[in-house]
């Protein structure tokens, strides 16, 4: 499989949400509007690309029988340095007072480590390939699951708050609050699943 | 290169090497994390601080007290703003535990007499698009220059004059609880050191 193949194929034919459905925990739970669903994405990217290259790199010198808890054990230690990391340099607030970087996706980044997806090709990929085509595979998967993200994301903010990316489109009148609570995300969730389904059937 | 047999060795000398390392690395990034972590912390509060008080010339990060919570739940923390000397309001740390999400944390910011001069949110875990209201200004400004002494608190359906958000009333009660707390024990406190 050529590097390109192997960095399109999370992003689409094997989308980690809508066709693997990994990761469906974090992805209701964070995909209350656009812009949350983004951050949770882009830092799972993040996470998934050096975790892949750390086990691709590690793998052959770990025996079988401790194959999960080492992985876990390498993603952890991950997604711990990536939260001190944030907190330490993006952690200012703007100028008029916005939260900071790391305050609007704080809450999200110890979540990464309890998500299946990042697991998932670490088995299913990482320790069976070459470090350069493990990196690819992990940012193409994060990628997808970004673009996954975002989509529900945005479907669920335009239906729930009226707005996209926080620039409102709807009146507040129109506003169906089920959509931002918990109900509304399995609901928008399950319809997207089955519209994927069906535009790979043809 | 083969992979490494499952022996007892192995898999003991492979997982120790991998936490050994992985502590290492933890530890390492913690030693450089640390410092610029607290910094942050501070300017945070700072920046809050500096929303809800008007011109001071101190450091009132560095001149504050604690204020035992009107009904005995917890600590408020008290930051005086002076200028020349003369005290022009006191950033108040409050907090309620009623949000739709539990804790919620507020700055206020009082003058003298207790007006509310400004209020900064730090920290709320309400519903997205509904409780997360209380961080509009458009609701905060239903505080601004009110004297909770003189009315208490209340949202419309409680029988006091503060309009509820929209889907919201229980974190637009829990944010009038948490202000009113800051006013009580605030006076309480000043009375007592008088």
């Amino acid at each position: 499989m050529s590097l390109m193949k192997i960095f399109t194929n999370g992003f689409i034919k094997e989308n980690p949400l809508f066709v693997l459905v990994l990761g469906t925990c974090p992805s209701l739970a964070t995909t209350t509007s656009a812009t949350n669903g983004l951050g949770m994405g882009l830092a799972t990217t993040f996470v998934l690309g050096l975790s892949n290259l750390a086990i691709a790199l590690t793998a052959r010198h770990i025996p079988d029988k401790v194959r999960i808890p080492a992985f876990i054990v390498i993603i952890a230690t991950l997604v711990t340095i990536v939260d001190l990391l944030m907190s330490a340099w993006v952690n200012s607030p703007g100028p008029n007072g916005e939260p900071s970087l790391y305050d609007q996706l704080g809450i999200f980044i110890p979540l990464i480590v309890v998500n299946c997806i990042v697991l998932g090709r670490a088995e299913a990929f990482a320790s069976k390939n070459k470090p350069i085509a493990s990196l690819l595979d992990g940012l193409g998967s994060g990628l997808g699951f970004t673009f996954a993200l975002s989509l529900v994301g945005s479907i669920r903010e335009l239906l729930g708050s009226g707005s996209v990316f926080g620039l409102n489109l709807l009146p507040a009148q129109s506003n169906i609050l089920i959509f931002i609570l918990a109900p509304g995300g399995f609901i928008v969730l399950g319809y997207v699943i089955a519209l994927v389904n069906r535009l790979k059937r043809t | 290169m083969a992979k490494k047999e499952s022996t007892l060795w192995n898999l003991l000398s492979t997982l120790v090497m991998i936490t050994f390392f992985s502590s290492a690395l933890l530890g390492g990034t913690y030693l450089l994390t640390k410092d610029p972590i607290a910094e942050a912390a501070a300017e945070k509060k700072n920046f809050a601080i500096k929303k809800v008080l008007p011109g001071f010339d101190n450091h009132p990060g560095q001149e504050s007290y604690t204020i035992q919570s009107i009904d005995q739940t917890g600590e408020l923390i008290g930051y005086p703003g002076l200028s020349e000397g003369k005290l022009v309001g006191t950033a108040v740390e409050t907090y309620t535990m009623k949000g739709f999400g539990g804790l919620i944390r507020l700055m206020v910011g009082l003058d003298p007499e207790g007006k509310i001069l400004s209020i900064s949110v730090l920290e709320q875990k309400e519903t997205p698009g509904l409780g997360t209201h209380i961080t509009d200004k458009e609701f905060q400004d239903l505080f601004i220059g009110k004297n909770p002494g003189e009315m208490p608190l209340k949202v419309r359906k409680d029988g006091g004059d503060i309009d509820a958000i929209t889907a919201a009333t229980i974190s637009s009660r829990a944010f009038c609880d948490a202000v009113q707390r800051a006013y009580d024990s605030w006076k309480n406190h000043t009375k007592k050191n008088d």
